[in-house]
């Protein structure tokens, strides 16, 4: 009887999940369909949903166009390069501020935060003149380091607050039984903190992947990411939607792919000390 | 996958992508180019051009807006990321003023550079120097559905007036078909319903300014103009009017549901092309219209245009380049490959002596609707600016951009005309007392 | 616990963070606050000289910037309500056990991936559109006139959008909070005829106030300077223009970088105020 009052609750459940699950999931899915219908079939009334002649037409377009690889490379390399020096940074940081807490470790950290806070809009000027100053417009390494200052207050805090859920009295113990520094850090605290340094890095990555005012602003052919190749199809002259669909796709599916595979590492770490 | 594999891909991906440098420079020009249908056309091309002169082209491919931001941010801070821009007729004079622009002098007898229409040529010229060639340009005309105006019993003159439009939009509106009498622009934007607002208020006789830069949006003409506008779209326009640009006009219209749309020239190719448009072969073409006994018709003229920034180091290059893109024999290139319909219109005077081109319906026009725009003389009243449905001064873009806003704020029923009006008027005469002009 | 030693270790490891943050905070905000003092405008030939305060006063007295703060605040407000809300009955949700959770948490978490800039392209068109969008052929479909959506609703339309966007991040955070409820005290509780209601705002809500306070203030930050979503669908017409779109507009539109910088200074100092006011929150509920 209470076995069969749990099958039902669970059967309305994934029902109504499942509901709710694809309804947050049709826009995308619906510019997946779209981008292989001809443009026609995109904006066909009524809509179609399945029964249209599928067809890679707008793939090849798009390809044919730009050189989709040489995007998906920058961003990868942009998004990839400003995630691990973000890591290298805030580690370091966020284990003394985790482990040798101060007064005012609270205090740093609120304003780290707060530094995120500036409109960049207001300063794209000044910013543009430092990269013509030193060089460095369209240059990968120079977005590399501004990406990875946007979004180093985040990871801070979020290794930060990981950092604190390793119980202090395990690092006490090693020290005890003669642990040097190296060694705390190689085979008691990093095993440890592998799962929170995993999703912080997931997280800054798909941060990285989509931001798209600097990415946007500071590049031209070089360093131009996949954000700069969505602005070449958007809202051009004539029928679009399939094109577009196509290109949106192809600008989303990596980032997409990757955080499926790693979505429990995702949901594990990004608890922000959250979980107590 | 484990988060171990997640890390050592991350880790590999991007070491290894540091080990990547970008190639070399040798002779290649970097163009900015808007996503118009024509400029990628010319992308499909470049491979002509570089075996012609060993020259690589690299593109910049962007959303007209985003081109904007991006060029202007670029050409003020003198930053260098382009060797070419796609800039218009609104900013070639004041780029070239200030001396941004390197003076397209001495170009090679076989371009031909008397051959680019004189109304082009003028508006993409300071002081008599040419600082941009045009890769094609537009006037603004009457588009209309032969077949529903002849349903109609109507038949449209080639010199309509507002009064006619809004006749024939009535007689042509068929909510039951799914048809809207017209369509126009009412989208937010300078560049966009800006653009059109001004031309109609131009063929009403209203002014941006007048001469002493005084705001002219408190006069009778603005009001005629605008409720006109307003009223004729409520009664015969699409749903969602005061969101619709170019683009969504030009869809609409190619699905037949539109009975009139009044706007760019350049149009005319793809509505009357067959693989886009289910009503290619039933398009008829007449002057853009002015309101009865107004001289001024709601003619406008716009030219996409190749400049050379000053500073870069491919300045020859760049010329030979714009030589190519913008001369006779592109042209022709296009023509052999997909049709005289698709070639770029409206830049050169040969085009339109070629028998071959003045065959396509919309050719002549096209040219006529470009003669009847006179950018030094738009309005009735005298102006102290030049330009037709843009004002040539640096504030304008962002000042038009404001009040389009409190028009389209209007269309969509937010506010009333007046009220539209007043606000547009505060923020012209603020921005022009900030700039200084009074 | 701490030495001597390992405190100045301490410092040591975390200057690289503090200097660079402190280098990237202080170089532009010295630039715009020395821009906002000066009278420069690029396309009339750059900086043009000292002008006191006038952009100061200029900006805030133009009559766009009152209701540009509050259609920031409105859209900020909105969406955190929407996000909280949905997200805490989303994990509630997800947290039960059914058939394909791995997959439906996949679907639910998809939209968080998506750049601003495509979805914000994609609800514009494909959805929202008048004419040719899904929604006006349901509505059509369901016999009802179809809406304007970006200009007859439009802040209702951003606040959607950007909704769509943060969900998935509200609900994944919820849930790991959720997952760590300890179903004991639950149990206990149902045992001793708590009501649903009851249990829900006793129990569950106060073990969820800290992933609540989270939640709220990275979207905060976030939300804050939201762009692509404007820039894309209205452009900042019909009552869309928020503060950082308004600085967007003079800087690039107008081409008042003076006027612009002013009003990013303004824009830090609502971002301060709305700052404090969270970290008020925060920073008790992170003491814990």
């Amino acid at each position: 009887m209470a076995r069969a009052v749990k099958t039902q609750r669970k059967l309305i459940n994934t029902a109504v999940a499942w509901a709710i699950g694809l309804v947050i999931f049709f826009p995308i899915l619906w510019t997946i369909l779209t981008s292989f219908k001809t443009e026609a079939q995109a904006i066909a009334s009524p809509p179609i949903f399945l029964g249209f002649d599928w067809t890679l037409e707008n793939y090849a377009i798009v390809q044919e166009r730009s050189d989709y690889m040489r995007f998906l490379w920058n961003s990868v390399i942009i998004a990839g390069g400003s995630t691990l020096l973000g890591l290298i940074v805030a580690v370091p940081a966020a284990w003394s501020m985790a482990f040798v807490p101060s007064k005012r470790t609270k205090d740093i950290l609120l304003w780290m935060l707060s530094t995120k806070m500036l409109p960049a809009v207001g300063v794209l000027y000044p910013i543009y003149l430092i990269c013509i100053e030193l060089g460095v417009l369209d240059n990968r390494v120079a977005l590399v380091v501004i990406l990875m200052l946007i979004n180093l207050p985040i990871i801070v805090w979020m290794l930060y607050t990981y950092f604190r859920e390793i119980p202090g009295e395990i690092l006490e113990a090693a020290r005890m039984d003669g642990a040097t520094l190296k060694e705390e850090l190689l085979y008691i605290l990093t095993p440890m903190a592998i799962p929170g340094i995993a999703s912080t890095m997931l997280l800054n990555f798909i941060l990285a992947w989509n931001e798209a005012f600097w990415t946007l602003n500071l590049t031209a052919v070089d360093a131009a990411p996949l954000t700069a190749f969505i602005a070449s199809y958007s809202s051009p002259e004539g029928l679009f939607f399939a094109k577009l669909s196509a290109a949106s796709t192809m600008a989303i599916a990596p980032i997409l792919i990757l955080g499926w595979f790693s979505q429990k590492q995702l949901v594990r770490g990004l608890t922000f000390g959250a979980v107590k | 996958m484990t988060m171990k594999h997640v890390l050592g891909a991350t880790t590999a991906l991007t070491l290894g992508a540091t080990a990547v440098f970008a190639d070399s420079h040798a002779k290649t020009i970097t163009i900015a180019t808007v996503n118009n249908g024509d400029m990628i056309r010319m992308q499909g091309y470049t491979d002509n051009f570089t075996e012609a002169t060993g020259i690589n082209v690299e593109w910049v491919t962007l959303e007209e807006n985003v081109l904007r931001q991006r060029v202007t941010t670029d050409i003020t801070t003198k930053g260098g990321q382009f060797d070419i821009m796609t800039i218009g007729m609104y900013e070639t004079p004041i780029w070239g003023s200030n001396g941004w622009l390197v003076p397209l002098n001495g170009l090679s007898a076989e371009y031909d550079v008397d051959d680019i229409l004189p109304a082009m040529r003028g508006g993409l010229s300071h002081d008599g120097t040419l600082y941009a060639a045009p890769f094609y340009g537009e006037s603004s005309m009457v588009m209309y559905r032969t077949d529903l105006m002849e349903k109609a019993g109507l038949e449209m003159p080639s010199d309509p007036t507002w009064q006619f439009i809004r006749e024939a939009a009535a007689a042509m509106d068929d909510p039951e078909n799914d048809i809207n009498g017209i369509c126009l622009r009412g989208k937010a934007g300078w560049g966009e319903g800006g653009a059109f607002i001004t031309v109609t208020g131009n063929s009403f006789g209203a002014r941006w300014f007048d001469e002493e830069w005084n705001a002219q949006f408190d006069q009778p003409q603005w009001k005629a103009a605008l409720e006109f506008y307003v009223n004729l779209m409520n009664d015969y326009g699409p749903e969602g009017y005061a969101t619709n640009g170019f683009n969504e006009n030009l869809s609409l219209f190619q699905q037949g549901k539109c009975g009139m749309w009044i706007d760019a020239t350049v149009a005319a190719s793809f509505v009357t092309n067959p693989n886009d448009s289910t009503v290619a072969d039933s398009v008829g073409f007449a002057l853009a219209p002015n309101s009865e006994g107004v001289e001024k018709r709601a003619n406008w003229l716009w030219a996409w245009a190749l400049a050379i920034p000053a500073g870069t180091q491919q300045e020859a290059e760049a010329k030979q380049f714009i030589e190519w893109a913008t001369s006779k024999d592109y042209i022709e290139l296009v023509a052999e490959n997909e049709g005289w319909a698709n070639v770029p219109p409206g830049a050169r005077t040969s085009l339109y002596e070629n028998p071959e081109y003045i065959k396509v319906p919309f050719a002549q026009m096209t040219l006529d609707s470009i003669n009847a725009a006179d950018p030094t003389d738009p309005t009735v009243d005298p102006v102290p600016y030049v330009g037709i449905q843009f004002v040539a001064i640096p504030e304008f873009a962002g000042m038009a951009t404001e009040v389009s806003q409190e028009f389209s704020a209007a269309y969509a029923g937010q506010q009333s005309v007046d009220e539209a009006l007043e606000k547009a008027q505060a923020i012209a005469n603020e921005v022009m007392e900030a700039a200084g002009y009074k | 616990m701490a030495t001597k030693a390992s405190r100045s270790a301490a410092r040591l490891m975390m200057a690289p963070a503090v200097v660079l943050l402190l280098g990237w905070m202080l170089v532009p905000l010295i630039m715009t606050l020395w821009f906002s003092f000066r009278k420069y405008l690029p396309l009339r030939g750059g900086d043009l000289g000292w002008t006191g305060f006038d952009n100061y006063v200029r900006f805030v007295s133009s009559s766009a910037f009152w209701p540009a703060v509050q259609t920031t605040l409105v859209i900020v407000l909105g969406v955190l309500v929407i996000t909280v809300v949905f997200g805490i009955f989303l994990a509630m949700l997800l947290d039960q056990p059914m058939w394909g959770q791995g997959v439906v948490r996949i679907l639910v978490i998809a939209p968080f991936f998506v750049m601003p800039t495509v979805s914000a392209l994609v609800w514009k068109n494909m959805f929202m559109d008048p004419v040719n969008g899904l929604l006006a052929h349901l509505w059509r479909f369901l016999g009802a006139e179809p809406v304007s959506w970006l200009s007859d609703a439009s802040l209702s339309s951003i606040i959607m959008i950007v909704s769509w966007q943060w969900l998935p991040f509200a609900t994944l955070i919820l849930l790991t909070a959720f997952q760590s409820l300890d179903s004991e005290q639950l149990e206990a509780a149902e045992m001793d005829g708590a009501p649903k209601p009851q249990r829900f705002i006793y129990i569950i809500l106060p073990h969820l106030s800290r992933a609540i306070t989270i939640v709220i203030l990275i979207q905060t930050i976030f939300l804050l300077s939201i762009f692509a979503e404007i820039f894309v669908t209205t452009g900042g017409a019909f009552g869309t223009r928020t503060l950082t779109y308004l600085i967007f507009q003079r800087v690039l539109e107008s081409q008042n970088v003076g006027l612009g910088s002013a009003g990013g200074v303004y824009a830090i100092i609502l971002a301060n105020i709305v700052a404090i006011f969270l970290m008020r929150i925060v920073g008790k509920n992170l003491d814990a």
